[in-house]
C-alpha cells in the first residue's frame, strides 16, 4: 500500500520561502501569480494493514512527526492498495 | 552544581558549552549521549546548538524522539533546569516543553552575527544576574529562528512573563529593524510556565570569555549557578 502525505503551512502562518518563490516568478515575468505556499510531499509504503487502519495510523504519524501541528496542516491520501 | 550537555548526532556547540561550564564557570559537567535512557545526578541540562539529524524534516523534529528525550522530559517535570540554545531551543519546541514553533528566517538566509537582546524578566533561574531592561550582546547563528505562535499563546507568554529576551537595538530599541529573523514580538528567548526550562536562539556560550569579545553570555550560566546555590539548595 502506498500513501502520500501533503504537509502545508497553516493559513495565517507566513511562508518566507513561498514569498521568495513568488518574487522570483514575478521576475521571470509571471505577474499573474498572487500567492505561493511551499509545502512538503511525503511518500510512504507500508504493508499489513487494511485501508482504514492504515489511514488512522498515517494520520497519527503525521500528527506526531511528519507535521508540526503548531504551524502545519496535513492531508493523507492512500493511492494504491 | 552538576551540568549535563546532551549530545545529539549533529550537535556542534556541545564542546563550547562543556568548555564554558568546566573552565569558565568551573563546575562539573558531563556529556550525555542521546542514546542514554537515564539522567541522574544533574542539576541542569544544556541542549546545545547544531544541526541534530541534519535538520531533516524540521529542525529538532527527529531529535525530539531520541532515546534520551523521555528522561529529559522527566527531568523538566521534576523541576530540573534546562537551557536549550539554538537547535536546543528548536528541540524543546518540537518536544512541547516550550510553546510555539520556528519558521525559516524571513530573509531566507542563515544569519550569523552578534545581536542585541533586552532582558525582559530578571527574576528567573536564568537571568538573576541581569537587570530588567539591560541590553546584552550575544551572537546568533541560525536559518530557522523566526519564532511563531498563535495569538492566544503569545498573550499567555506575555501574561506569565515567559518572554525573557527580545531582539533590540544597541540602546534597547525593540523595533522591526533590529529583529534579525522576523520573530513574533521580537522574541529571542522564552521560558516555560513553571520557569525551569529556557529556550533561546542566541548563543551565550560563544560570548562567555573576554578573549571571545564579550562576556554577556556568561551572566546566564552564572545566574543558573547562583539560583542553584542559593534558591534551590
Amino acid at each position: 500500500m502506498k500513501a502520500t502525505i501533503y504537509v502545508t503551512l497553516k493559513q495565517g502562518v507566513l511562508d518566507p520561502q513561498g514569498e521568495a518563490v513568488k518574487n522570483s516568478l514575478h521576475v521571470l515575468g509571471y505577474q499573474e501569480v498572487n500567492e505561493v505556499r511551499v509545502g512538503k510531499y511525503v511518500e510512504i509504503w507500508l504493508e499489513g494493514k487494511n485501508r482504514a487502519e492504515a489511514q488512522k495510523e498515517l494520520e497519527e504519524m503525521s500528527d506526531k512527526l511528519l507535521a508540526n501541528p503548531v504551524i502545519e496542516d496535513f492531508r493523507v491520501e492512500i493511492t494504491e492498495g | 552544581m552538576k551540568f549535563g550537555v546532551v549530545v545529539f548526532p549533529g550537535s556542534n556547540c556541545d564542546a563550547d558549552c562543556y568548555h564554558v561550564i568546566k573552565d569558565v564557570l568551573e563546575q562539573p559537567v558531563d556529556y550525555i549521549w542521546h542514546r542514554e535512557k537515564e539522567i541522574k545526578g544533574y542539576d541542569a541540562l544544556i541542549l546545545p546548538g547544531g544541526f541534530s539529524y541534519g535538520d531533516y524534516l524540521r529542525t529538532g523534529a527527529i531529535a525530539r524522539f531520541s532515546p534520551v528525550m523521555p528522561a529529559v522530559m522527566e527531568f523538566a517535570d521534576q523541576g530540573g533546569l534546562i537551557i536549550g540554545i539554538c537547535n536546543g531551543f528548536q528541540i524543546l519546541l518540537e518536544a512541547g516543553l516550550l510553546p510555539g514553533a520556528m519558521l525559516r528566517n524571513r530573509s531566507l538566509t542563515f544569519i550569523c552575527k552578534p545581536v542585541w537582546l533586552k532582558v525582559q524578566n530578571e527574576a528567573t533561574p536564568f537571568t538573576n544576574q541581569l537587570q530588567k531592561g539591560e541590553v546584552l550582546q550575544i551572537p546568533i547563528a541560525h536559518g530557522e529562528g523566526n519564532y511563531f505562535c498563535d495569538p492566544s499563546t503569545l498573550q499567555s507568554l506575555k501574561d506569565n512573563n515567559q518572554i525573557l529576551f527580545t531582539y533590540c537595538g544597541p540602546n534597547g530599541e525593540e523595533d522591526d529593524i533590529h529583529n534579525p529573523n522576523g520573530s513574533m514580538a521580537n522574541i529571542a528567548g522564552i521560558r516555560n510556565c513553571k520557569g525551569n526550562v529556557l529556550g533561546m536562539m542566541p548563543h551565550p556560550e560563544r560570548c562567555s570569555e573576554e578573549v571571545l569579545g564579550g562576556t554577556d553570555g556568561f551572566k546566564i550560566f552564572a545566574s543558573m549557578l547562583k539560583w542553584c546555590q542559593e534558591v534551590r539548595l
